[in-house]
């Protein structure tokens, strides 16, 4: 490692790197407060819970295979049918703090491509398509 | 005046780790008490209890240097009425949570660095996907008797290893400089620019795939072991280690946290508490840094880990 006397200015963040910055500056707080409200209208019952709170007690205890089968509850990408639910309209919230980092990569790529930065573009888009492969839900589809 | 502020803040933070000392026995008696499978309590118990002991853990986990992950999920499995699925899924959201909002304020200042941070990130992701499904297929004995020796061993880690601020790295690797993995930040301190590079780069990505399959598998942050990799064997200086590795969780915690989410793994009514919780308590937190004596914490933090990880050990092995 050196020290060199270059100005502040060098040591200055790429552009790419202040947009995913912004960009995960917002969707994280946005997806926070989303949790915050969509949780106060969950417990204060504006919306009817799919699983009666005074029964999550006894479900929590179970493994996820026992509670999915005891609660009749979804699994995958089963939760966005049931957004009319006070308790299921949590996961918008916990799906958007989930999505950021994809959004965020995504608008990596074409930085990468202006800069002819071949080898960051195949590492950028390798990471999405794995990151999307997560959230699909296709790995492990009818593990329950 | 400005002594009497920093004598009460120092009484309050001592407050808050007796609080966070006594809470896991508090929490266990409780537990003990609730060990009847129709649970009398009402549904409101739990999640409030867990917001305030996530809130504590949250000013806790800042002063330590630790991430709330680490602290979570030994503390919260073994010491609330919560089955382990339930507690990794909502332990991968609170780490995901915490380092989405510090990722940021750590890429404007350069401190986290995408070049050395998304070839370890591709890396540490996809393994943390495997770790994902590995840990949710194992039986969850197996799964808390792992659990349980990797707490011991980050305590362990904790009170024994010794970052290098600024590493010294003498000629680059060509894998390193293949991709790049190179940068400079501005130190506010000095008010120099510092250059830095890294070495042993291929060893690096090699730990990070064990470091992507423990977190997934555990539903760990893993800032513990992601700092002293960056640090100590790749040549990161400790600030862009640090930055860099909390900026890698949000990475790394999304595709696990997508297993675990579409599992069916998260429960709402005590994820968001304990999400909500350790994230005010980060904000109080770094508050409280400036007045506060890390150092003890840190070993209290190391003594409870310590605590957690073995019981941990003891309840997957049935004794506990």
């Amino acid at each position: 490692m050196t020290k060199t006397k270059a100005t502040r200015e060098s040591a200055k963040a790429s552009p790419e790197q202040m947009l995913y910055a912004d960009l995960l500056f917002y969707g994280c707080w946005i997806g926070i407060f989303l949790m915050i409200i969509t949780y106060v209208i969950y417990l204060a019952g504006v919306l009817d819970p799919y699983i009666p709170l005074n029964k999550i007690p006894h479900l929590w205890r179970l493994s996820v295979d026992e509670f999915l089968h005891e609660a009749n509850a979804p699994h995958g990408w089963g939760w966005a049918l049931l957004l009319g639910k006070g308790d299921y309209l949590n996961f918008l919230g916990i799906a958007l703090l989930g999505a950021m980092t994809i959004v965020g990569f995504v608008t990596l790529i074409p930085a990468y491509v202006r800069k002819k930065d071949w080898l960051f573009v195949g590492i950028v888009t390798l990471e999405v398509l794995a990151l999307m492969l997560a959230a699909s839900g296709i790995l492990g589809a009818g593990g329950h | 005046m400005i002594k009497r502020f920093v004598q009460w803040m120092q009484l309050r933070m001592w407050l808050a780790a007796a609080c966070v000392v006594a809470s896991p026995a508090w929490a266990w008696a409780e537990a003990a008490g609730a060990a009847a499978p129709e649970s009398n309590k009402p549904w409101w118990f739990w999640p409030l209890v867990l917001f305030f002991f996530c809130f504590i853990l949250g000013i806790i986990a800042v002063l330590a240097g630790v991430g709330g992950g680490v602290l979570y999920v030994p503390l919260v499995s073994g010491f609330f009425p919560f089955h382990l699925d339930f507690v990794r899924g909502a332990g991968l959201l609170v780490a995901l949570a915490g380092a989405l909002a510090a990722g940021p304020g750590l890429l404007r200042r350069n401190l986290a660095n995408l070049r050395l941070a998304l070839p370890v990130a591709l890396i540490a992701s996809t393994c943390a996907i495997a770790g994902a499904f590995l840990g949710l297929a194992l039986p969850t004995n197996v799964v808390q008797i792992c659990l349980g020796a990797t707490i011991v061993f980050i305590a362990i880690l904790l009170a024994t290893s010794k970052n290098v601020e600024r590493p010294e790295v003498k000629t680059q690797d060509a894998i390193g400089m293949a991709l790049g993995m190179s940068g400079s930040y501005y130190e506010e301190s000095t008010g120099e620019v510092v250059e830095w590079k890294t070495h042993r780069t291929l060893t690096g990505l090699i730990l990070f795939i064990v470091i992507g399959i423990m977190a997934g598998m555990f539903g760990l942050g893993a800032g513990w072991a992601n700092v002293p990799v960056l640090n100590l064997l790749m040549g990161a200086p400790l600030k862009v280690a640090v930055g860099t590795s909390k900026f890698l969780l949000s990475i790394t915690d999304t595709s696990a946290a997508w297993v675990y989410l579409n599992k069916g793994c998260v429960i709402p009514l005590m994820a968001i508490p304990s999400i909500v919780g350790l994230m005010l308590g980060s904000f109080v937190g770094v508050r409280v840094l400036a007045v506060a004596k890390p150092k003890i914490i840190r070993y209290i933090v190391i003594v409870v880990l310590l605590f957690a990880g073995l019981k941990a050990l003891l309840k997957g092995l049935g004794i506990g």
